[in-house]
């Protein structure tokens, strides 16, 4: 599933002192099979975006009351906004919104704060159990075959943990039950709102690497919200840089971070390899990487081996 | 006399809980320490424990020479300020200046003088702009560096940061740190942050790193992130930098081990010349 | 991010805005009182009087202020055709059965309206002009004396002030969950009654967990400021008295003597 974003607006509060534009005319697309990144300062109106995806925000246009509004004499309106998410046209009121809540999974910030059922099996089939079709109850072997699959795929083992009350797991491991939960629906886009915040380095690692597999499998696309610069080389296809309600840009990690002093005008950081390179490039050496940790190295290893030196 | 003394400390969350056996190290005044552990180290049980939010089961804390019991409570409270995790769970206020002056009115402050602490505080932290705002629309950031305020405002000589930038984006981190950094260096306030983050360590005069409730190294944190495989053993890891060193270093590049940026580079271009 | 609008506060900087909230809130009561005082619509004019130099002065717009009325829209046309239709008066209009339109009942009614468009008003006009925590601070203030019969005032202070600053994390913290499980196939806007209260579940519990881990955490970091209680706490903010509170005061002299002789020399609304 493509997603097409085009002239996405969007203001809280409209009409009230505390009016506050988060999305101004926001034009952006995302291709099938990306593993995605969308920078940003809290605030930039990344996460107002994302909540976009699967209709938590809806398009005016989407809405039951919405009418057309004829331009006065001389008036030029403003280009209508629509999003495309797959087969699903965003902008109309007859778009089956539960079905593209099913395709496009989305697990907020600190997921492991969402959990509420008495078992991580019972907490896990929340959204099989919503997401089936309505009047037709699930057997009892599909849903648990379903959930014992979402379980083992975050890397859990499902006879330990699945009759255990989530309370009961460690931080990280609640963390996968709450992203297991979010999978079990079998949805093509997973979306994650700052995945790896507030765990260890360690944990971080875990998280990504999990992303990674479930990219590969299980989810088509991956689209992540990180504050972390590194995290976005390390990792992503594409990136989004959001900044004051708009996109900056829409590059890969490589010619992204090339504009560090782009980024730095906008109160952002460039991750720790792409310092280095810079900072090689005023001794004079020049290294074209990827800026990931591996590549960099390799790269200099191969000028050190006196290969593709100029 | 230290800042900070823990002699033969040993705590337990109730039986098969989480238990610090036998713990000793100490603080001096003015020092900057880091204490390193990966989540469940038994590390954020240390602060409680310093300002006897807890009570030790056997062995003394003590703050500069004083106990940490329940006589001493009180002084040591004004001693020890604390900045917790979550920015969003420390303010008592709706208004910044209202809760920096929280503290300092429960230790019976005059007005005026709370008034002067408020300004102090808030320019420690660079937050005078704010002094009115509502803290609840506050970035994370900004939310601790009130937070931070609020502490200063008792006043205290030792700062402890217990993981107070792990919800934080890096900007946010880095201004936490900085305002740690500072206030060490430039009114000689203690200091000891408690993290998971290798990069914060390295901040700091000295690292201690703790390990199912442990202390397990202890040293200056360019020395301790040498011993990467020890390290691993305690589930952390080595700062970004460190990790790319010791990959160059084993495909057969012996850069020295620097832990900064400027040095690497030196570093590298020193290899690559001479290797030509 | 969002914004959470809270409580009613129209942020604009006003005459009435700058008052002393310990003054509105005496103002508050004065007016109501003057209100119920009132018996005839002389009297009731006396309080529109001053309740609209109130709205022109705060600087509220008008649709704002009438919004206020929408929520109790009902109650007051209830309200108006009970009296209506079963206030026994005497010149009668039109009678069906027991139901009776007389001039007296329509005086009545399109009084008791009047009155309480004015209590709702006056009210909402409290709110609009005084944030929650100036509102807090007045409260507080004003229960002082009570602290002689040892009721706990700052207790009660501090409470309200941390309920304040902590209503709006709990609502972005709300909206937070209740977005993960719409997109989790939640429903929170179809079904029967009882569908809809089960729906709530995967909400509620989180959220309640959540402010219990909250208040744990609080109570450490209030403790570690060194909290005990309100012994010999002193306290930064001090409301002060301006000449805008003394003008204010007069004006609310002025109104319940008013209301009072106009009650005693022009009687009763019928």
């Amino acid at each position: 599933m493509r997603i097409v974003a085009e002239h996405l607006s969007y203001t809280y509060n409209p009409n009230t002192p505390f009016a506050a534009a988060a999305l101004k005319d926001v034009s952006l697309c995302i291709e099938e099979g990306e593993f995605f990144g969308i920078i940003g300062h809290t605030g930039s109106g990344k996460s107002t975006f994302i909540q976009h995806l699967n209709g938590l925000i809806r398009l005016p246009s989407s809405m039951k009351k919405y009418r057309e509004r004829k331009p006065k004499r001389g008036e030029q309106l403003l280009p209508r906004p629509t999003l495309r998410v797959g087969s699903y046209d965003l902008s109309e009121k007859t778009t089956d919104f539960r079905a593209l809540r099913k395709s496009v999974g989305m697990v907020f910030q600190y997921p492991e704060h969402q959990l509420f059922g008495e078992t991580v099996k019972e907490d896990v089939a929340f959204g099989l159990k919503n997401f089936a079709e309505k009047g037709k109850e699930l057997s009892k072997e599909v849903e648990t075959s379903a959930v014992r699959e979402a379980i083992e795929a975050v890397g859990l083992n499902y006879g330990e943990v699945a009759e255990k009350s989530p309370f009961d797991l460690s931080g990280g491991q609640k963390r996968r039950v709450a992203i297991a939960g979010v999978i079990v629906s079998r949805p093509e886009i997973l979306v994650l709102d700052e995945p790896a915040a507030g765990l260890d380095p360690l944990g971080k690692k875990e998280i990504m690497e999990l992303l990674h597999r479930l990219h590969k499998t299980w989810c088509k696309t991956v689209i992540i919200v990180s504050h972390d610069m590194d995290e976005i080389a390390e990792n992503c296809t594409m990136s989004a840089l959001f900044a004051e309600g708009t996109v900056k840009y829409c590059l890969s990690p490589r010619e992204l971070f090339q504009k560090a002093e782009e980024l730095f005008a906008l109160g952002l950081d460039i991750p720790l390899v792409a310092k280095l390179c810079r900072a090689l490039d005023e001794r004079g050496i020049h290294i074209d990487c990827d800026y990931t940790a591996a590549d960099f190295v390799k790269k200099i290893l191969a000028l050190k081996r006196g290969e593709g030196r100029a | 006399m230290y800042a900070l003394e823990f002699k033969d400390v040993s705590f337990s969350y109730g039986e098969g809980g989480f238990r610090i056996p036998k713990l000793n190290f100490t603080v001096k005044e003015g020092e900057f320490v880091a204490i390193l552990g990966h989540n469940g180290s038994g590390k954020s049980t240390l602060a409680r424990l310093a300002n006897g939010i807890l009570a030790p089961d056997r062995g003394t804390v003590s703050v500069f020479g004083a106990p940490v019991d329940e006589k001493h409570l009180y002084e040591v409270r004004r001693q020890v300020g604390v900045v917790f995790q979550n920015p969003d769970n420390q303010t008592v206020a709706s208004i910044v200046e209202d809760d920096v002056a929280f503290g300092a009115e429960n230790v019976g402050t005059p007005r005026e003088e709370i008034g002067r602490r408020i300004d102090f505080a808030l320019s420690a932290v660079g937050m005078q702009a704010h002094r009115l705002s509502a803290v609840s629309r506050l970035s994370g950031g900004q939310k601790q560096r009130v937070a931070i305020a609020g502490v200063l405002a008792l006043k205290p000589r030792i700062m402890i940061l217990d993981e107070s930038t792990a919800m934080l984006d890096p900007r946010g981190r880095r201004e936490i740190m900085e305002v740690a950094k500072r206030l060490n260096q430039e009114e000689g306030m203690t200091i000891v942050v408690i993290t998971h983050f290798p990069e914060e360590a390295l901040l700091a005069d000295r690292a201690l790193v703790m390990n199912r409730g442990e202390l397990v190294m202890q040293g200056a944190p360019k020395e301790i992130f040498t011993r990467h495989e020890e390290l691993i053993t305690y589930n952390l890891e080595l700062p970004r930098i460190g990790r790319i060193e010791k990959s160059l270093h084993e495909g057969g590049m012996p850069v020295k081990s620097t832990l900064n940026i400027e040095e690497l580079v030196n570093e590298i271009a020193g290899e690559l010349t001479c290797g030509s | 991010m969002k914004e959470v609008a809270f409580g009613q506060y129209y942020p604009v900087d006003s005459f009435i805005h700058r008052l002393d909230p310990r003054l509105k809130l005496v103002f508050l009561i004065a007016f109501i009182t003057a209100i119920f005082i009132a018996s005839n619509f002389w009297g009731l004019g006396a309080c529109v009087l001053v309740l609209a130099a109130i709205i022109v002065f705060s600087r509220v717009p008008l649709g704002k202020v009438l919004r206020s009325v929408r929520a109790i829209a009902f109650l007051v046309l209830f309200t108006a055709v009970i009296n209506l239709l079963f206030y026994a008066g005497e010149t009668v209009y039109f009678q069906w059965g027991i139901l009776v339109v007389t001039k007296e009942g329509i005086l009545f009614s399109v009084f008791l309206v009047i009155r309480l468009l004015l209590l709702v008003i006056c009210s909402s006009m409290l709110t609009y002009t005084t944030t929650p925590v100036a509102l807090t601070d007045g409260i507080e203030s004003l229960l002082t004396p009570l602290k002689w019969i040892r009721f706990p005032v700052h207790a009660l202070a501090l409470i309200m002030s941390i309920a304040l600053r902590m209503i709006p994390t709990l609502m972005e913290e709300a909206e937070r969950i209740q977005n993960a499980q719409k997109a989790r196939g939640a429903d929170f806007e179809s079904g029967n009654i009882f569908r809809r209260i089960k729906a709530i579940v995967p909400i509620l519990i989180p959220l309640l967990l959540s402010a219990f881990r909250r208040a744990d955490e609080l109570g450490d970091a209030m403790e570690a400021r060194c909290y005990m209680g309100g012994k010999m706490r002193t306290k930064y903010k001090k409301l002060k008295f301006s000449w805008r509170d003394g003008l204010s005061l007069f004006v609310c002299v002025l109104l319940i003597t008013a209301v009072v002789l106009l009650r005693i020399y022009l009687g009763d609304v019928i």
